[in-house]
């Protein structure tokens, strides 16, 4: 890492290889052309009335009680996911047991799984009638058609980001420094919390901010099993396409927009906290 | 002889148990069970009626437009992924860290808004849209549509995978393959594919595995046509609306086994991945 | 090799796309949810018939969806040659947004554009355990009641405008109308943005005592999920909803397909069609086949959107725009 650091200062003369202009000039044109101006599109069509009624749009209550759901729903899926997800990490890397190995392959399941899937096979499992939707329900607890339901979604698509961002700064820690650390007489939990998981923040921090992401636009394996009723089980994705179904493309697309600012200001914030974190771990 | 003592690294019997039957009770009930939902649904009346839903014409046609979909999709991405990584990873510039934001952005957008984005384009209320029909070109609706708002949700896979592995492994190579008189295609073709190979088969995998799944901006674009402009994961809803469960559940478990196929290659890939590694460290 | 690999995409792409765009005797139907099997065997019917009298190879396809999303869809260029939807409303939106449907085109096809009628009824549990006999057992405590979102689906308006008219009567004015209409909202606990799905989740996820249904949605439920489930229980009055057709104006004359699709929806009013129509429970408008038909459809009061709420421009404005009646209620809860 350090290597990788000093090499990239150290290299500052221009490039020597050839296909800079070709490669740099397809690589913005393509993203210009496929992602940049279709966004533009997407803001013009937001902010075409004017502010004012971009703001009416976006900020009507029905609206902020469906992002009260999306984004807080998707904030505490990321973090129960950090939990679950480093658990799962940890076990894959540091102990041995059968079927180790088809473990850690089905931890991709939920990116492979097409979301429309996920969706009926969550409602089937955990509806009323489901196999686990009725002792559920025998225990007084529902799930289907409740927030409890879409939190559940969410943390079933946004899991396999933490597992996969942890798993492999476990596989790097030096053992070295937690025996160190316990020759020096830490205690095992003392190691776990005073040396492993700050090495483990910043990863965690990364796949925090991927579950996030994931969670907060997710539309397929969610409409399923969401309720959709306004105010309580109304995600803000649903909202944009009732919006649009009633051809309101004006007030679809500042939904969009103001979702879009949203969540990118949220992986700022966590950006700039990884960062934060990294710069304080490295001059322990 | 140090494990006879209290081992310092690692916990105590009790708490690895634990530890690792809390895991795999998670993975069960969350991972596997809904999986083996998908397969005892769809061979809920046995495997002939199983076979009559897959083979069903509409459903063929599902299958079909899914596979065209991802053929050109992915290809698309693949090529401006390496192209991508090749600017990044091998050129400094200014605001590189602003283009691999934005390279990340698609990722963050909800996939209806993906679908939207290309209605407001190229829809017929959009800024295109009156152009298009004067011209009879029809991108919305049809499968056109249908690649774009598949190329954009898929867009960051192959250049995410690709970006730090080239970043990591530097330009050392290329130079020397540069000095001793490699022409940029040779240098490309000969040093930097083969190193970077097994990251771009899986980023390629991955892609595909999103190319073929991708149901909310999909929807917005397809109009629905029945043979025509349903992709596999339109097809299980639709059929799931009909009342016919065994077929949606029999048309996702096409989907489901098609998730495995993409693990265990990924999983075998890995494999290669990590020797070739090793093999390049101990150099 | 990868532009190789691109050049095949795209001409695969742009074969996909003129083939779909240029082949010349098909007719794209983009209807709504509940009529995927009814067309299923007018297609067929009218296929073969077109087939014997001009010699022409025709192939119908078909779009569904919830009504509000197949008239959006059209209105943002997909090329439908006939709509066959839920409510006026929604056609006349194609009409007014993009033009591509002339105003009046519900003058130009016999009885409001509408070759066949239904209604709302309610779909209950078997031996109906919570005993929901007419519209006021609806708002009683602890009957859950699913519907549709009336924002997004066509069915989930007529159910509640006979609601309304339901309490208008009963109770008399449109303020006790609002208090009742609320009443039954808040015993919805989940809304799904279609007929169809409102309808999977009483029958198949098994939540809710009640289901607000078209009576030929109701009937299929009960045909395809089985009589020992559910049942059918019949209000004392409803409203009677016309789901029209029209051709769309713009498509058809750019694609020269207006004589097919003309002949199409002209066949629907046919004895043919129209026992069809009446075989997926739809009330016939033909009276020979409504005669033949009677015992299946109830006979009860129905009051008419033009008549109690005048009209549908005027209803969605009231009821469901943003910031309408429908909107206030949920707001309040």
């Amino acid at each position: 890492m350090g290597e990788a650091v000093l090499r990239r200062k150290a290299w500052t003369r221009p490039g020597i290889l050839p296909g800079f202009g070709l490669s740099l000039g397809y690589t913005l044109s393509y993203m210009g052309l496929m992602v940049a101006l279709p966004l533009l599109a997407l803001f013009v069509r937001a902010f075409g009335g004017g502010f004012a009624a971009f703001w009416r749009a976006a900020t009507a209550p029905r609206v902020i009680d469906s992002y009260l759901l999306s984004f807080g729903g998707a904030l505490i899926a990321a973090a129960t996911n950090v939990v679950l997800g480093s658990l799962l990490a940890w076990v894959l890397v540091r102990y041995r047991f059968p079927g180790r190995r088809v473990v850690d392959a089905l931890i991709d399941l939920p990116f492979a799984l097409p979301t429309a899937v996920t969706g009926i096979a969550l409602t089937a499992l955990l509806g009323p009638g489901g196999l686990l939707g009725r002792p559920l329900e025998s225990l007084g607890i529902k799930v289907a058609f409740t927030p409890l339901g879409i939190g559940i979604a969410m943390v079933f698509i946004g899991l396999p980001f933490v597992v996969r961002t942890v798993q492999p700064v476990l596989d790097d820690l030096n053992a070295e420094v937690e025996e160190v650390a316990a020759s020096l007489g830490a205690s095992r939990r003392q190691t776990f919390l005073l040396v492993i998981l700050p090495t483990l923040l910043p990863a965690m921090l990364t796949g925090f901010a991927l579950a996030f992401a994931r969670a907060v636009g997710e539309y397929g394996s969610i409409i399923f099993i969401a309720g959709n009723l306004p105010h309580r089980t109304e995600i803000a994705p649903l909202l944009i396409v009732i919006k649009l179904e009633q051809y309101d493309y004006a007030a679809a697309a500042a939904i969009a927009a103001a979702m879009l600012i949203a969540s990118f200001a949220v992986l700022l914030a966590i950006n700039g906290a990884q960062r934060w974190v990294c710069r304080r771990s490295g001059r322990i | 002889m140090r494990r006879a003592v209290v081992a310092p690294t690692t916990e105590p019997a009790l708490v690895q148990w634990g530890l690792t039957l809390a895991a795999l009770g998670f993975v069960g009930i969350f991972l596997v069970l809904p999986l083996g939902t998908v397969f005892a649904e769809a061979l809920a009346h046995g495997p002939a009626a199983y076979l009559r839903a897959v083979s069903d014409p509409d459903a063929l046609a599902a299958m079909r437009l899914t596979l065209i979909t991802a053929a050109i999709a992915v290809p698309l991405n693949l090529v401006f992924g390496v192209a991508a990584s090749w600017a990044i990873a091998k050129f400094d510039f200014r605001g590189k860290s602003v283009l691999i934001s934005l390279i990340d952005l698609p990722f963050s957008v909800s996939p209806v808004v993906s679908g939207l984005i290309f209605v407001l384009l190229f829809g017929l209320q959009g800024w295109f849209g009156p152009w298009l029909a004067a011209h009879d070109i029809k991108l919305i609706f049809a499968v056109p549509g249908i690649v774009l708002a598949t190329v954009f949700v898929t867009f960051p896979f192959v250049a995410r995978e690709l970006i730090p592995l080239m970043q990591e492994q530097g330009s050392e190579e290329e130079e020397a393959a540069l000095v001793l008189g490699a022409s940029g295609r040779q240098i490309f073709l000969l040093v930097t594919l083969p190193n970077i190979r097994w990251g771009l088969l899986y980023g390629v995998l991955l892609c595909n595995a999103r190319a073929m799944g991708e149901f909310g901006a999909v929807s917005v674009v397809s109009g629905h046509i029945r043979g025509l402009t349903n992709t596999m994961p339109l097809q299980v809803e639709i059929l799931y609306n009909e009342y016919q469960f065994v077929a949606a559940f029999a048309v996702a478990s096409l989907l489901a086994g098609l998730a495995l196929v993409t693990l265990a290659a990924k999983t075998l890939l890995e494999h290669r991945f990590a020797a070739t590694r090793a093999a390049a460290g101990k150099d | 090799m990868t532009r190789r690999i691109l050049a095949v995409a795209f001409a695969a792409a742009l074969f996909l796309g003129t083939g779909v765009a240029h082949a010349e005797t098909t007719l794209l139907n983009v209807s709504y949810d509940p009529t995927r099997e009814l067309y299923r065997e007018v297609n067929a019917a009218f296929a073969a018939k077109w087939k014997a009298e001009t010699g022409e190879t025709l192939t119908i396809n078909q779009s569904h969806g919830g009504s509000g999303k197949q008239a959006r869809a059209v209105i943002d260029g997909l090329a439908a040659d006939v709509v066959t939807l839920a409510l006026a409303y929604d056609i006349d939106a194609i009409a007014a947004k993009s033009g591509q449907i002339a105003p009046g085109w519900q003058k130009r096809l016999p009885q409001n554009a509408a070759p066949y009628t239904s209604t709302i009824v309610f779909l209950v549990r078997k031996g109906n355990p919570k005993n929901i006999r007419d519209w006021d057992d609806l708002v009683k405590p602890g009957v859950q009641v699913i519907t549709p979102n009336p924002k997004t689906s066509g069915g989930a308006r007529w159910n509640y405008l006979a609601a309304w008219g339901y309490a208008r009567e009963t109770l008399g004015g449109d303020a006790a109308a609002e208090a009742f209409v609320k009443k039954l909202f808040a015993n919805v606990p989940v809304l799904d943005t279609g007929a169809r799905g409102a309808t999977n989740t009483f029958v198949q996820r098994r939540l809710g005592d009640v289901l607000l249904a078209w009576e030929n949605e109701a009937f299929l439920a009960v045909e395809s999920l089985g009589k020992d489930a559910v049942e059918i229980v019949v209000p004392s009055m409803s409203i009677l909803a016309e789901p029209p057709v029209a051709a769309v104006d713009a498509v058809v004359d750019r694609r020269g397909t207006r004589r097919a699709a003309e002949a199409y929806l002209k066949f629907l009013y046919t004895p043919e069609a129209q026992e069809m129509v009446a075989k997926h429970y739809y009330r016939p408008r033909d009276p020979a086949v409504a005669a033949k038909y009677a015992a299946r459809f109830p006979q009860l009061r129905l009051i008419t959107v033009d008549g109690a709420f005048g009209g549908w421009q005027k209803a969605q404005k009231e009821h469901f725009a943003d910031g309408g009646i429908f909107d206030r209620i949920g707001v309040n809860r």
